[in-house]
């Protein structure tokens, strides 16, 4: 049902089904209709004008009445359109099965012979049948079909490998069903639906086809028309008298359009990824809606600075708050964790810097990023551009999907350099090797000509970094750089990106989602729970005395090395889904300490010693903690 | 790179035994003797006897596809009755038309479908893109006899900007700007459909790689908007569209062969067509065969281009 409403709700496939439905219902009542006899020819009166008395659509070049014929060839050229495709659906449909169900050699020896058929070029398979069979309306009826078998039983023996081993298949096998009746019983109803729609998005094709037979002269034989030989018929008076073949070939578009309509609006209907929008391209910037003031820098002397930030994801109605006002700053040749479960909101912080969260669904709805005090949300496109990479530049977690895999990474570290420096290739590339050798990569000279695939993770999250740093940018946002990689490398990138930071004099945003990575490099953390910060310090200080029950937890999840058979607590449910927030704290649910006021209203940041905040009214006494 | 060509030839080898094995199997369904179809139906049985064993018909089914299979490697496709010449003297004199004219369709079709394609998906929902899936949706739904005769209606005869029909002007100069002139027409009448389908596939297949994460990677450093779309999104989505263009090369190739009838033009197409309404069998015999081999060799120039791409793929 949600099927056909969705189908209901695409304009243009409605539109489709609705031509469709009128032209079937016309060939089907063109016996029952008051017209002339299609094959009754008048040679004194050929060639009337469209509108003429007694012939709406005008005569051929016989006297026959046009509109009588394009009814008749309508009935003939969708009879055997369908015909065709019908054929071909079952055929195909039970090869396809066959060679799906009994795999192996069987399987082998029909694909094979199916590949040679698509070996062909299409209509050149369908001329050689219809050469064999010789003219007529059936035998390229017949050809048609033909040459679409492979394609149907490509499609469904696909479709049947999957099928053929599940578990239900098993079953019945193991009941003691034969072939015949799993096949019947279980496959087909499964299979249906494929074959239904892979016929819907080609009998359009098939009816273009056997009229394009026809138009040959290789279809239908006079005096019966369908709409292909009527057009190859009028083809001699085209000059004189377009009309008779206007008429006809306006029929077959009408009608080839409207099934493609439909067509469309089935698949697009049974398409996942269209309704969840996993289809939609992402802008180059994010964007930007913003509600109210736009807020100044909180802190002075901050490089870069993120105050009140919200981001949301509009996916149909729902508003996912995955940011919901986060303020956090970073100051010259600092390096600011930021931590928390997956889903929490970090990434989509960090990429809102630059305006790289994928939009659609994402809209920056607040807040303000200040870059040396000015606002980068919502500045114009070149602006971000400039910035992206040459001020400001990101590693990402995964370097094997974050590199292009069809560039070298020489490549790839040369546009780099020359997106923001107007330099010779030569130079850039002595300076995409500089940088290799910088990230400690042996052999910069030879390597500088890998593809992505060729390299280790550790090598590839080094060109990542690499690449991050073409531009010396005053700020780095490393999104999880190490989670991908095992603990050895993982080290050595850590020691890697904290030699550079001290060496450069570079700000590090650091996100990652474990306490051993904050603590050996961060100078301070946040800790973000829902999209929202829920504790902020010296590393050292809240690493020792976490103040939120929700920080707690966290560090209660990692397991330390020669500390006994310590119980490991997993933090109890899940973090709450972000487009229905509760009110007041969003870790009431899970937290051991909760009471009746925390789900009251909101809880502000609180001062909480030293340069440290917290986002709870019952937090963990600071000093007694730190003993 | 030599060594992966030449295992892509060898393998061939298997496609193109089918190939001729099925159509050899297609001419010998055909019901009553060829021998009866050249002589006609007033043929002595003596003669029809005689021209059966000259064509080697009295021979068993697979001894016969040996000695045709033997003859054609040899380059003896048979003799057209209907023309009376070699066939294959024949067959590549029109291949020559068909390849000029269905290789600019096909040169048209790939660089307009793919370009139309990446506008749409670079403006997606936007008015380019509107209008470029309009266009498409009418591109792939009107029959191509039916465009290229609207066009010789409006292009040659009312606005007489091209010649009618042929490839050759008949009096005059065979020179370069003739068949431009001759060929403008109907390359873009057989490109239609093909450039509709590229530029839907591409579209799909750049909104396919515009989410992945190395287009991110690519805005994050400062790449232009342009070069994240030419360069970084169509280079990784060209890997899925080139077997594309290998299977519209096929649609075009054996499509010509409407387009053919309706322009006049002299190519294989139209060759089989009067011969198959003639009944000479070695003729579309050699033709198809001929054909289909030559659309074999292109898959495989197809695969090449792909594994130069793509260096993922081992060669």
């Amino acid at each position: 049902m949600s099927f056909l409403r969705l189908l209901a709700r695409n304009r243009l496939a409605l539109a489709g089904l609705v031509v469709m439905v009128l032209v079937v219902i016309l060939a089907l009542i063109t016996p029952l209709l008051p017209l002339a006899d299609p094959n009754v020819t008048n040679t004194g009166d050929r060639f009337q004008r469209p509108l003429t008395e007694g012939a709406l659509l005008g005569t051929d070049h016989l006297g026959r009445d046009l509109l009588s014929r394009l009814l008749h060839g309508t009935r003939l050229s969708l009879a055997v359109g369908v015909a065709a495709a019908v054929i071909a659906a079952t055929l195909g449909a039970a090869i396809g099965i066959i060679a799906g169900f009994y795999g192996g050699r069987t399987d082998n020896i029909i694909m094979r012979g199916v590949d040679m058929l698509m070996a062909f070029p299409y209509i050149l398979l369908a001329l050689a049948i219809v050469a064999a069979l010789g003219p007529g309306l059936l035998n390229a009826l017949i050809a048609v079909a033909a040459v679409n078998i492979p394609f149907f039983a490509r499609n469904i023996r696909g479709v049947t490998v999957g099928i053929a081993h599940k578990e239900f298949v098993d079953a019945a096998r193991l009941s003691g069903m034969g072939d015949l009746r799993i096949i019947a019983t279980e496959v087909l109803p499964n299979v249906i639906p494929v074959i239904v729609i892979a016929m819907s998005t080609t009998v359009g094709w098939m009816i273009l086809e056997t009229a394009g037979l026809s138009f040959l002269g290789l279809g239908s034989q006079p005096p019966v028309a369908d709409l292909g030989s009527m057009l190859g018929e009028a083809r001699s008076a085209l000059i004189t008298n377009p009309h008779t073949s206007i008429v006809p070939g306006a029929m077959i578009l009408i009608i080839v359009m409207a099934i493609n309509l439909l067509g469309d609006g089935v698949r697009d209907a049974l398409d996942p990824r269209l309704k969840s929008g996993a289809l939609n391209r992402p802008m180059p910037t994010t964007l930007v809606d913003r509600e109210g003031a736009v807020p100044q820098p909180q802190e002075d002397g901050a490089l870069l600075s993120i105050d009140g930030l919200k981001t949301e994801f509009h996916v149909k109605n729902r508003h996912y708050k995955a940011v919901g006002g986060v303020t956090l700053a970073v100051r010259p040749g600092e390096c600011l964790g930021i931590i928390g479960e997956s889903g929490s909101g970090k990434s989509v912080t960090a990429l809102s810097v630059m305006g790289l969260v994928a939009s659609p669904p994402g809209v920056i709805t607040g807040g303000a990023v200040h870059f040396e005090g000015q606002d980068l949300v919502g500045a114009p496109y070149a602006h971000l551009r400039r910035m992206r990479g040459d001020r400001v530049a990101y590693i990402f977690q995964d370097p094997l999907a974050t590199l292009h895999p069809l560039y070298t990474v020489g490549d790839q570290l040369i546009e780099a350099v020359q997106s923001h420096h107007a330099t010779s290739k030569s130079e850039a590339r002595a300076h995409a090797i500089a940088l290799l050798k910088s990230v400690r990569i042996p052999n910069a000279e030879s390597r500088i000509k890998s593809y992505p695939h060729e390299m280790s993770g550790g090598m590839r999250q080094r060109v990542g970094i690499a690449m991050a740093l073409a531009n010396d940018p005053d700020v780095i946002i490393a999104d999880e750089p190490t989670t991908a990689l095992d603990v050895t490398v993982q080290a050595q990138i850590l020691s890697l990106l904290d030699d550079l930071r001290r060496d450069r004099g570079l700000a590090i945003v650091f996100i990652t989602h474990d306490f051993g990575v904050v603590a050996q490099l961060c100078d301070r953390v946040a800790v973000m729970y829902a999209g929202r910060i829920v504790e902020d310090g010296p590393t050292e200080a809240i690493l020792n005395a976490p103040s939120h029950p929700y920080t707690s937890r966290l560090m209660a999840c990692v397991p330390e090395l020669g500390a006994g058979r310590r119980e490991l607590a997993a933090i109890p449910g899940l973090p709450p889904v972000v487009d229905c927030l509760p009110e007041g704290c969003a870790f009431a649910d899970r937290c051991h300490k909760v009471q009746d006021a925390c789900r009251r209203g909101a809880i502000e940041l609180v001062d909480n010693g030293p340069g440290r905040t917290v986002r709870c009214i019952d937090p963990e006494p600071v000093k007694e903690a730190a003993q | 790179m030599a060594g992966y060509i030449l295992k892509r030839l060898l393998s061939a080898i298997p496609v193109l035994l089918g190939i001729s094995i099925i159509v050899f199997l297609i001419m010998a369904m055909i019901p009553g003797d060829p021998a009866t179809a050249i002589l006609g139906s007033y043929a002595t049985p003596e003669n029809v006897e005689k021209l059966n064993r000259d064509l080697g018909l009295d021979k068993p089914l697979v001894q016969r596809y040996f000695i045709w299979l033997g003859n054609m490697l040899q380059g003896d496709f048979g003799r057209s009755f209907s023309l009376n010449r070699p066939v294959i003297d024949e067959v590549l004199e029109r291949f020559n038309g068909t390849l000029v004219l269905a290789g600019t369709s096909f040169v048209i079709c790939s660089f307009l479908g793919v370009a139309a394609g990446v506008v749409s998906a670079a403006r997606q929902y936007g008015l380019a893109d509107k209008l470029i899936t309009f266009v498409v949706l009418l591109g792939i739904s009107i029959p191509s006899f039916f465009l290229g005769m609207m066009m010789i209606l409006i292009f040659a005869v009312n606005l007489q900007w091209f010649p009618v029909s042929g490839m050759w002007p008949i009096y005059g100069d065979r020179d370069f700007a003739a068949l431009i002139s001759h060929l403008t027409l109907p390359a873009l009448a057989l490109a239609t459909v093909a450039t509709g389908v590229i530029a839907r596939l591409s579209r799909s297949a750049m909104l396919e790689v515009l989410r992945q994460d190395f287009i991110r990677t690519a805005r994050a450093k400062g790449v232009h908007e342009r070069g994240v779309i030419w360069r970084h999104a169509l280079r990784a989505a060209m890997v899925s569209i080139i077997p594309v263009l290998g299977i519209q090369a096929g649609f075009v190739l054996s499509g010509a062969v409407y387009i053919e009838i309706v322009f006049q033009w002299p190519g294989v197409g139209r060759m089989l067509v009067d011969a198959i309404l003639t009944r000479d069998i070695l003729l579309v015999q050699g033709g198809v065969v001929f054909v289909a081999a030559c659309y074999v060799m292109f898959n495989i120039a197809v695969d090449v281009a792909q594994s130069l791409l793509d260096p993922r793929i081992k060669t």
